[in-house]
């Protein structure tokens, strides 16, 4: 007796248990942070009477909010100092972090280690302690008020200067020493060879820092007292304590300002997470 | 073309001098290897030939001029690292004509020159290519060509072989070594494989703890070896070496004797009834290797690798006899390890 031929099985994959957990608690969590980012933009879309009805999705949505944010000079002016700040200290981080990151990487020289423990050590002082001697020292050099005022505190940072110089001496000396003998000098084999590749970590220091200085608050609000040099987030707060807190307006403005940073990571994110493996495999 | 010259150089890292004022004399157009087990110094020395080490005493010579305190872009050499250092981020063609960077040649002669060195190194095809889409032969290739086309007084290869296989590594030894017989520059190659020194040199610079123990031909080096190291360092399989006396004109092997026998395996046969020196023992491995079969036995107590002819396979556990003719053996000190000559 023959029997006809089953058709085999389907494979079902097998899903662990673990997996299922670990996947619910990764969703949690994403809803949990971009719910405030869609009731942000859910409510840019809201009139000022609809704003307590908690609903996601307006009844009637417009773009009233929009026009009138965007035809008030004031926003477009914060708009602007944030983006000329933001991206000045982001070219000068790049910049400066990397070139102090690759001396201390690269040459040997007396002093370096301390050097380095003494760009560390600024890590471990909080800001609050830093903001007077800032605001003293500003107001002595005439610098309140200024752009360069709100920008030279963060020209270079400690962090900046670590993540490059760690990865800076991931850069194999041979390539290097290679450029040495084909003739180049000190500054050009940095600038195009070891910048080049160091491109992951360039782009991680990048959005840190443009993200960091687009969102600052604290040092911005202290040092500035003209409306004509507020940065995005002191005026949107201004737009609170002025206007009665519309909230329609500054979560219309607030959708705004995350457009750029939304824009830079898209942008940038790939180099991220490049830089974040390599960081992870040189353990 | 250059000579190079070393005039008792010396290099210390602190108080620990690692190169003990060596010297030497490379000829115009002379290939030399320098060959030495891991921390011998060779890559130092070739580092501060390059300049990249600073040079704690003594002098190096390029032509007549001492460079010691000159940069490396000014010393006009070239040279090839080990893992290539070909940059990432640009194309073959970018990576070639890297090495005319600060050339004051016009745009149209470095063309011409990258070309020309992509074109005697067989990268035409892959000049718009970047290196992660080139194999290690390809890239070694692409090393050499930008050295190349500098068209420099002198090469300096750093183990540039190492991190390819066995039969890659033996393609590209012929390579390097046609392409110095087209070019005639001098190169200063530095490699820890006894097979790339032999099959490549000019005259080979064996090295030990930052000194040289001997320069010359590879036949010279191979036949009359000055010491120990140098005799079980070059050649391969390593010579045997046993404890003997001289027992009235007939060297015999004997534990603690005044003599040590140096023994080739090659020279050194199973199954041959007599010779000048005859050891016997049981068989602990044996190596088919299709021309000939390597024979390892203990003999005194001592590991000994001798050659049968290609279908004899001795039993492991079994015991065999194998025999040297005369003047097949080298004769050492035992004391002082160095040599006696031949018998």
């Amino acid at each position: 007796m023959t029997t006809a031929p089953t058709a085999p099985a389907l494979a079902m994959p097998r899903i662990r248990p673990g997996r299922i957990v670990i996947w619910t608690l990764l969703f949690l969590g994403g809803v949990i942070m971009v719910t405030p980012l869609i009731f942000m933009f859910s409510t840019s879309l809201k009139t000022a009477g609809q704003v307590y009805d908690l609903r996601m999705i307006p009844a009637a949505p417009t773009l009233d909010n929009y026009i009138k944010v965007l035809s008030d000079g004031r926003f477009l002016r914060w708009f602007f100092n944030s983006t000329i700040i933001a991206l000045t200290v982001t070219l000068s981080n790049v910049f400066f972090d990397s070139l102090v990151g690759y001396t201390l990487a690269k040459f040997r020289f007396r002093g370096r280690y301390f050097v380095f423990l003494a760009i560390l050590s600024t890590l471990m002082i909080p800001t609050e302690m830093l903001v007077i001697p800032w605001y003293l020292m500003s107001a002595e050099f005439g610098w309140l008020n200024s752009y360069w005022g709100i920008m030279f505190p963060g020209m270079m940072t400690a962090f900046g200067t670590f993540l490059m110089k760690q990865f800076f001496e991931t850069v194999p000396d041979d390539f290097l020493e290679a450029a040495r003998i084909d003739g180049l000098n000190e500054f050009t084999i940095w600038w195009r060879i070891a910048m080049p590749l160091v491109t992951p970590a360039l782009s991680a220091l990048a959005i840190f820092t443009f993200l960091g200085n687009w969102t600052a608050f604290f040092w911005p609000l202290i040092v500035t007292t003209s409306q004509e040099l507020y940065t995005l987030p002191i005026g949107l707060s201004s737009f609170a304590v002025e206007q009665a807190i519309q909230w329609e307006m500054i979560m219309t403005g607030a959708s705004l300002a995350t457009l750029p940073t939304l824009l830079v990571f898209l942008l940038l994110q790939r180099y991220i997470v490049r830089g974040v493996m390599l960081a992870g495999l040189k353990g | 073309m250059a000579t190079i010259a070393l005039r008792n150089l010396v290099k210390s890292y602190g108080k620990a001098e690692v190169i003990h004022g060596i010297n030497l004399d490379i000829a115009d157009g002379e290939f030399v290897v320098f060959v030495g087990p891991s921390g011998c110094g060779k890559s130092t020395t070739l580092r501060m030939i390059a300049g990249l080490e600073e040079v704690s005493g003594g002098d190096i010579l390029i032509g007549d001029q001492v460079v010691n305190e000159l940069d490396p872009k000014r010393r006009n050499i070239a040279m090839v690292f080990q893992n290539y250092a070909i940059y990432p981020h640009m194309s073959v063609r970018q990576n070639i004509a890297f090495g005319l960077y600060t050339s004051p040649l016009s745009r149209d002669q470095k063309d011409a020159r990258v070309t020309e060195a992509a074109k005697m190194l067989g990268l035409e095809a892959l000049l718009d290519r970047r290196p992660a889409a080139l194999s290690g032969g390809q890239r070694q290739r692409v090393a050499i060509g930008r050295a190349m086309v500098r068209n420099p007084a002198a090469f300096l290869f750093d183990e540039p072989l190492s991190n390819l296989d066995a039969q890659l590594r033996a393609q590209m030894r012929i390579e390097i070594k046609r392409l110095h017989q087209r070019l005639g520059t001098t190169i200063a190659y530095v490699t820890h494989d006894q097979i790339e020194a032999m099959t490549m040199a000019d005259r080979i610079v064996v090295m030990r703890d930052g000194h040289i123990l001997q320069s010359g031909t590879p036949t010279e080096i191979y036949d009359a070896p000055v010491d120990v190291f140098t005799a079980q360092f070059i050649g391969s399989p390593s010579m045997n070496l046993l404890p003997a006396v001289d027992a009235g004109g007939r060297i015999v092997a004997q534990p603690g004797g005044p003599l040590l026998v140096g023994l080739r395996p090659h020279d050194l046969v199973v199954g041959v009834p007599d010779g000048a020196f005859t050891v016997s023992g049981e068989v602990t491995a044996v190596e088919p290797l299709g021309h000939e079969t390597l024979v390892h036995f203990l003999a005194e107590g001592r590991p000994v690798t001798a050659t049968a002819p290609a279908r004899m396979i001795p039993a492991i556990g079994g015991t065999v006899q194998a025999s040297a003719a005369a003047g097949a053996l080298y004769l050492f000190d035992a004391a002082t390890e160095k040599a006696m000559g031949r018998r």
